[in-house]
């Protein structure tokens, strides 16, 4: 069945070119992508959708105010960074998460993270000895 | 924002996002980041480093000096204040004396006064380059952090 066997065959293709990124691109291109497509807010919110499960685009396009091919662009995108490929259904053509680029974008992102939660737990207990700035901002206390 | 949670984003290729919400006035969390004695008490100061220089000129075009001493290890940063808005806001240059990244970067830390008692802090690295901003998260601040996809919610959610 053409269909089918395009959709296969675009399947094929997409997975070769993942393979291909996976051969070619070392940990900081591999990064570079993860982080570039994470840095638009409707790619992050595409990628939640998917989280939950896989999906068309048409069953993505639903909840913005996006046209299908604006859509499809982000998917594209997406696809590169190698943080979305196409399930199984060969109808439908959805869209499928793949968690491991992410995980290691988070990877990075989750140590930078902990590190300032570390310097500002510290801080919390620092603010609560504070007490309220003496004379310059105090109006009576104001020098003759 | 939620209280005591400190979230991270990467709202361009070149920026790092730190949001943190404090249960303190925002003078308060101002000060903390200002005055030398006040800074000296939380930054930096893992375990085993100790804090021997912290020095800031707290007006525009004034610099700030830290270093960071363990045993026989130094790491020193410091910077130029480029715009000051007391107890709202902070940009400063940022470089470190040995960067284990290229070209430099701007902060800009941003006090918001959530209510009296409690005050957001908004944490925006941005520096020269993606590549720059992509060397700096392997750095020294996240090493030893093993895999974890926990927080895969986390970052997916902004």
């Amino acid at each position: 069945m053409a269909g089918s066997t395009r959709g296969r065959e675009r399947r094929l293709h997409v997975n070769n070119l993942l393979v291909i990124y996976a051969d070619e691109m070392n940990d900081s291109a591999q990064l570079d992508a993860t982080f570039a497509a994470l840095a638009d807010p409707t790619r992050r919110a595409i990628l939640r959708r998917l989280s939950e499960g896989d999906a068309s685009v048409t069953e993505l396009a639903e909840p913005f105010e996006m046209s299908q091919p604006a859509i499809s662009k982000h998917l594209k995108v997406l696809e590169r960074a190698g943080l979305v490929s196409f399930g199984r259904d060969a109808q439908r053509r959805p869209r499928k998460l793949e968690a491991k680029p992410l995980a290691e974008a988070t990877d990075w992102l989750e140590g930078y993270r902990r590190f300032w939660d570390e310097q500002y737990q510290r801080l919390d207990e620092v603010l609560k000895t504070m007490e309220p700035r003496p004379a310059a901002r105090s109006p009576r206390k104001k020098a003759p | 924002m939620t209280l005591h949670k400190t979230e991270i984003s990467t709202p361009s290729d070149r920026e790092i996002r730190i949001t943190r919400g404090f249960a303190a006035p925002r003078g308060y969390v101002f000060d903390a980041h200002t005055r030398p004695e006040v800074v000296k008490l939380w930054l930096g100061a893992r375990n085993g480093w100790t804090f021997p220089v912290c020095e800031i000129d707290l007006r525009v075009g004034g610099r700030y000096r830290y270093v960071w001493k363990k045993g026989d290890h130094e790491m020193g940063m410091g910077g130029e204040f480029l715009e000051i808005v007391p107890d709202a806001k902070l940009v400063a240059t940022e470089l470190f004396d040995e960067p284990w990244y290229p070209g430099g970067a701007v902060t800009t830390t941003e006090f918001i006064e959530v209510s009296r008692a409690v005050t957001e802090l908004v944490l925006t690295i941005r520096y020269d380059s993606k590549k720059t901003r992509d060397e700096v998260l392997k750095g020294p601040a996240t090493e030893g952090v093993g895999e974890s996809y926990d927080n895969l919610a986390q970052l997916l959610a902004r």
